[in-house]
């Protein structure tokens, strides 16, 4: 009996090594270990011995049948590896062919830009105001201490809807907007459209975008403003960025500056993006005049505050190398899609 | 305004190079645009004798000259034709360099030797248009005979810098050389160094033969007359002419020159007339009649009103004042006795005037900017003294002066600790006194204040702020510290609506539309290119009154026509596809006549083309209106809608509103655009938008309960839209049906003609327990009932 057992393992053995694939291990399963197989059918002849030799020989009979088994799961695995192996070798790809296109759409350049700035005056204390595109004389000129005979005033300049309404030529008349409404403490910047009367070219367009900021305060000072944009430029451009304050000339700020960073190309060392000098004007700023708090009725005695503003197009033309103001409006998506 | 640095070494010591005063300037407040070197190449000219000049053997046009330059006599070609035996001119020697950088060799030309060149102005570093009208097209004649053979650059003050100064409108007196002088001054810390102004009158009086009456006091509140004799007009000497030259003024004769040589110097126009041309030597300052003409220097005759100024003698008017001299009284080379004129006249009617005749000229900018009263007097002292010294005339004793209207110092008071207050500075007050009076600016202390007297010269002066301003520039605005605003607290964001705004930007990006900009006016053809019906409301626009042009002279009503005209563009340029929108306002008038301003209103707009169709850009609407958490909202199909194809358009429908319209446009309207690509467009209300948007997210449970689904495909007519079976899918399984899903729609031999099948996968869900099969075929019976009953359908098996 037990040879015979040992016959069987034997030949088992033999046919698992002869298996090639596992269909072929899992007849030989069948083969002896099924219902029918042929170390069943010995296992169940036990009933004929005798009551000694029926644990010898299941005990026998059972090493076999893990001896077996044990076979059978190694063959079935080195063979699994090898059908994997050869399926993935079927599978190989050219990988060099063009990946599936995911569209992505892209903010407009300037949206972008002036994403950046809100963001980094928000993160100031600044809240966002709007206002209108149309606007009056008033709030566009007058309130802004701009004289009668200002030069910008000018149909050659600005664009009229009638003597009273006009197009916007910067967003300062948000800030009066705001001023009237609001008592200070007041911190905003005020991003939009603006137009002047100018007939597009590389450097010029009738539409363009600023940005503006106000603070009004108890106690505010050119000191603060010189702080807060250097905070802010060092932000935007970057650490290492140096500013110059200038002094010029607004109607609606005394003092007034501009402010020029060091160039974010060369770091101010001169190169034909800052044409040599290292200097990049960047803003235009100053205090409040008092006839323009004195215009919105707060008391110029009491609070002092600070204004500045910069046009986005022109930064952000600056900061991606564009030549041509006009590319931004005329929204080609080969130039769209490169931001 | 143009300034040449030897010039300005006239009034103040300058001991830095160039570059560091220019810094130094630009940081006090003048602006340096540029410094410009003139001349700086030029090498190896010298001043040489013409003592001959011969026919050229072989060629007409050339002549032969043979010339004196010291060491040795050359023979030079030269096609000029304006040199004569005697003349004194700058020669370029063999190996000589030139402005432009030319080199200068021997050589032969038309067989005949030339060891040099005959040099004009422009070849020496002069513009051409700053040469004087003689000299334009020929040799330089040199005004003097110079030391033969000396080089050209040391008989001539050719070689210099010029300083290009950008000057802020609220200082016209640094429109001056003394102006510049005075901010250098106090820049460097030096004197200015004013010249000295003295004539040598003769006997007569002027006012004995010359007389001034004002009746336009407050166009001319001072005019004054000095007469010069004996003029002899001629060249003025080179010194003169090249200091105008570097100042961008064009030489033309002494009298002139030294008019716009003293407006240079001073900042204040002069004007010269012929007396021969003054009707009884008697100037009257009047306001012109209506219609009234005059020919100006230029040539024009121009036709005034009565709001202008004019200079006239009793019978006709002489000049438009302050803008231009009239043709008839100017001084000629026949000139013998000449009114010379310094005014100051009103800066409001100057522009206007100006505006008006759409005549600008160099004075003309000077007196609109404001003068100062006090400069009248001086400049025309300084002339007369120019004029004496170049020997162009004789000037008659004293000036004939109406001044009516004399000009008041003003003085006020300033706080020294207000003034630190705004500068967030600590100065003493004596170092403020101390800037003040370094810009001329008289000033002591009074009590704790400063008491200020404000020189004529500065008209910007008016209040403290002002005075902040030229302490903070001086004391150096670099040298003042940079802090954080102290205070209250403020808290930084965007509102409600810049934040949905922001989001759907993104969303839509995310979902492969670029964002466009475009122009708030538009053509008022851009609605007949959309199609727009006649009484459309958006036809009614506000209207530039001064547009650039009839393509952008009406403010936008709405965006369509921007955003097909950015597929337009993108379509012409072979673009092969484009997906686009715009967040922007439309404006529209409001008829109530009191509100000045238009309303206005914020609209999304999206074009595309490309692989795209309707269900592209309708799903796009939907992702975005789910992401904004706007919800109840039905696509209704619009036929009529002109723009759009009349059977691929829908309208959103929220209720009573119509949040927009969908849509595929119309071959017309594309046409119109000539795109040959079907194109579709989305236009929704973004106010609704910012109106029904929700971006509160809460959270909802996941399900925890097992899900049934349904599957099943109706055949109807073709014409019946899936959006009638879906009503009566979510009508009759409200409950437990938690979504469904259309997934396939089949027209073709299986079916009908004129039918569909239409399939959907229906998913019920209990929130609190198991659903039994037995409720689900329940409200699945009564969905397949509704929608055999009501749509005619029958289920297909």
């Amino acid at each position: 009996m037990e040879q015979k057992l040992r016959a069987l393992e034997e030949q088992a053995k033999q046919d698992v090594n002869e298996a090639q694939s596992t269909d072929a291990l899992e007849k030989v399963r069948v083969k002896y270990l099924g219902k029918k197989g042929e170390l069943t059918q010995v296992l169940r002849g036990m009933g004929s011995l005798s009551a000694e030799e029926r644990p010898i020989v299941g005990k026998i009979a059972n090493v076999v049948r893990e001896s077996i088994e044990k076979s059978l799961d190694q063959a079935k695995l080195h063979i699994k590896n090898i059908e994997m192996t050869a399926k993935l070798e079927a599978e190989a790809i050219d990988v060099t062919m063009p990946g599936k296109e995911t569209k992505i759409g892209r903010k407009h350049p300037l949206s972008q830009g002036l994403d950046e700035l809100k963001d980094i005056f928000i993160s100031m204390g600044f809240k966002v105001a709007e206002g209108p595109e149309v606007e009056t004389v008033y709030y566009n000129f007058d309130a802004l201490n701009a004289a009668q005979n200002h030069p910008s005033r000018d149909m050659r300049d600005t664009f009229y809807i009638n003597d009273d309404v006009i197009l916007r030529t910067q967003t300062s008349p948000v800030q009066v907007r705001v001023m009237e409404k609001m008592k200070p403490p007041i911190r905003i910047i005020s991003p939009g459209r603006c137009f002047r009367n100018d007939t597009p070219d590389a450097t010029h367009s009738p539409m363009f975008h600023q940005l503006e900021g106000l603070v009004v305060d108890k106690g505010i000072t050119l000191a603060d403003l010189k702080g807060t944009l250097e905070v802010f430029v060092k932000k935007f451009l970057g650490d290492h960025t140096q500013i110059k304050f200038r002094p010029h000339h607004f109607p609606f700020t005394e003092p007034s500056a501009e402010i020029d960073a060091t160039c974010f190309k060369c770091n101010g060392d001169g190169c034909p993006f800052c044409k040599k000098s290292g200097w990049i004007e960047l803003l235009g700023a100053g205090m409040v005049h008092p006839n323009v708090l004195k215009n919105v009725g707060i008391d110029p005695e009491v609070y002092s505050g600070f204004a500045f503003g910069m046009g986005i197009d022109r930064l952000v033309m600056l900061k991606y190398g564009i030549d041509d103001i006009r590319l931004l409006f005329e929204n080609d998506m080969r130039f769209l899609n490169q931001f | 305004m143009f300034v040449p640095v030897k010039w300005l070494k006239e009034y103040v010591n300058i001991n830095i190079d160039t570059k560091t005063f220019a810094d130094k300037m630009t940081m006090s407040g003048s602006k340096v645009e540029e410094v410009k070197e003139v001349a700086k190449g030029i090498m190896g000219v010298v001043v040489g004798k013409i003592l001959s000049i011969t026919a050229h053997p072989n060629a007409d046009k050339l002549v032969i000259v043979s010339i004196d330059v010291g060491k040795e006599k050359l023979q030079i070609v030269t096609g000029a034709d304006n040199i004569s035996e005697g003349d004194y001119v700058p020669v370029a020697l063999h190996g000589a360099e030139l402005a432009d950088g030319l080199k200068i060799k021997k050589g032969k030309l038309r067989g005949e030797v030339s060891e040099g060149m005959l040099c004009s102005q422009e070849e020496l570093g002069i513009s051409k248009n700053l040469i004087p009208e003689e000299l334009k097209d020929g040799i330089w004649i040199l005004d003097q005979a110079y030391p033969i053979g000396s080089d050209i650059k040391e008989v001539l003050p050719l070689e210099d810098e010029v300083i290009e100064f950008e000057i802020t409108s609220n200082r016209p007196d640094c429109l001056s050389m003394i102006g510049i002088a005075r901010e250098a001054a106090a820049t460097i810390d030096t004197k200015l160094l004013y010249p000295e102004v003295k004539i040598n009158e003769v006997d007569n009086k002027a006012e004995d033969i010359a007389t001034v009456s004002i009746e336009d006091e407050d166009g001319c509140p001072r005019y004054m007359a000095r007469v010069i004799k004996d003029v002899k007009i001629e060249p003025s000497p080179l010194w003169m002419q090249q200091r105008l030259a570097k100042a961008g003024v064009r030489p033309i004769n002494n009298i002139v020159d030294i008019t716009n040589y003293v407006m240079l110097e001073y900042g204040q126009p002069l004007h010269a007339f012929d007396i021969d041309f003054v009707k009884d030597n008697h100037i009257i300052v009047r306001k012109a009649k209506n219609e009234e003409k005059i020919t100006t220097l230029d040539g024009v005759e121009r036709t005034l009103k009565n709001n202008m100024t004019v200079i006239a003698d009793p019978d006709k008017a002489l000049a438009i004042a302050g803008v231009m001299g009239g043709e008839e009284s100017e001084v000629t080379n026949n000139t013998q006795t000449i009114l010379l004129e310094a005014a100051y006249f009103n800066n409001d009617s100057v522009r206007q005037t100006s505006k008006e005749l759409g005549l600008r000229s160099e004075a003309s900018s000077r007196f609109e900017k404001g003068l100062d009263p006090n400069l009248v007097e001086v400049a025309s002292k300084r002339a007369c003294q120019l004029i004496e010294e170049l020997g162009a005339g004789t000037i008659l004793k004293g000036a004939v002066d109406q001044y009516p209207k004399v000009y008041e110092t003003k003085k006020m008071t300033i706080r020294p600790t207000r003034i630190n207050n705004l500068l967030g500075l600590n100065l003493t007050t004596e170092e403020m006194i101390n800037i003040l009076e370094k810009l001329e600016i008289s000033a002591k202390t009074k009590e704790n204040m400063i008491e200020v007297t404000v020189p004529s010269f500065r008209i910007d002066l008016d209040q403290e702020a002002d005075f902040v301003e030229e302490i903070g520039r001086m004391y150096g605005f670099d040298n003042i510290p940079a802090t954080m605003a102290k205070g209250n607290i403020t808290v930084g964001g965007r509102t409600n609506e810049q934040t949905i705004e922001d989001y759907t930007k993104k969303i839509l990006s995310n979902m492969g539309i670029n964002e466009v900009l475009t122009y708030s006016f538009i053509s008022p053809k851009g609605v007949d290119k959309i199609k727009l019906g006649e009484n459309d409301i958006k036809r009614n626009f506000v209207k530039l009154i001064n547009p650039l042009g009839d393509e952008t002279s009406v403010m936008r009503t709405t965006i369509l026509p921007n955003i097909m005209e950015v597929m337009e563009r993108n379509y012409n340029r072979k673009v092969e596809a484009a997906s686009a929108f715009e967040i922007g306002r439309v404006f529209i008038p409001q008829p109530d006549k009191k509100k000045k301003l238009p309303l206005e209103l914020k609209r999304l707009v999206m074009g595309m083309y490309g692989e795209v169709d309707f269900f592209t850009i309708k799903g796009n609407v939907i992702t975005l209106l789910e992401r904004l958490g706007i919800t109840n909202y039905k696509f209704e199909a619009e036929k009529y809608n002109p723009t759009y194809h009349p059977g691929r358009c829908a309208n959103i429908i929220l209720g009573e509103y119509n949040l927009g319209t969908i849509g595929e446009i119309h071959p017309v309207v594309a046409e119109e655009y000539g795109i040959g690509s079907r194109t579709y467009c989305a236009e929704l209300d973004f106010e609704l938008i910012i109106q029904f948007a929700r971006l509160d997210v809460v959270y909802k449970q996941l399900p925890k309960y097992p899900a049934i689904t349904r599957d099943f495909a109706v055949v109807l007519k073709d014409e019946i839209f899936v959006q009638s079976i879906e009503d009566i899918i979510s009508k009759m399984g409200k409950g437990i049906l938690e979504n469904y899903k259309l997934f396939d729609v089949y027209k073709g031999d299986q079916v009908d003609q004129g039918y569909k099948s239409v399939a959907y996968t229906l998913t019920f869900r209990h929130k609190e327990r198991t659903l039994k099969d037995d409720e689900v075929n329940k409200v699945y019976n009564k969905i397949i009932d509704s929608i055999k009953e009501e749509l005619g359908g029958t289920l297909r098996e």
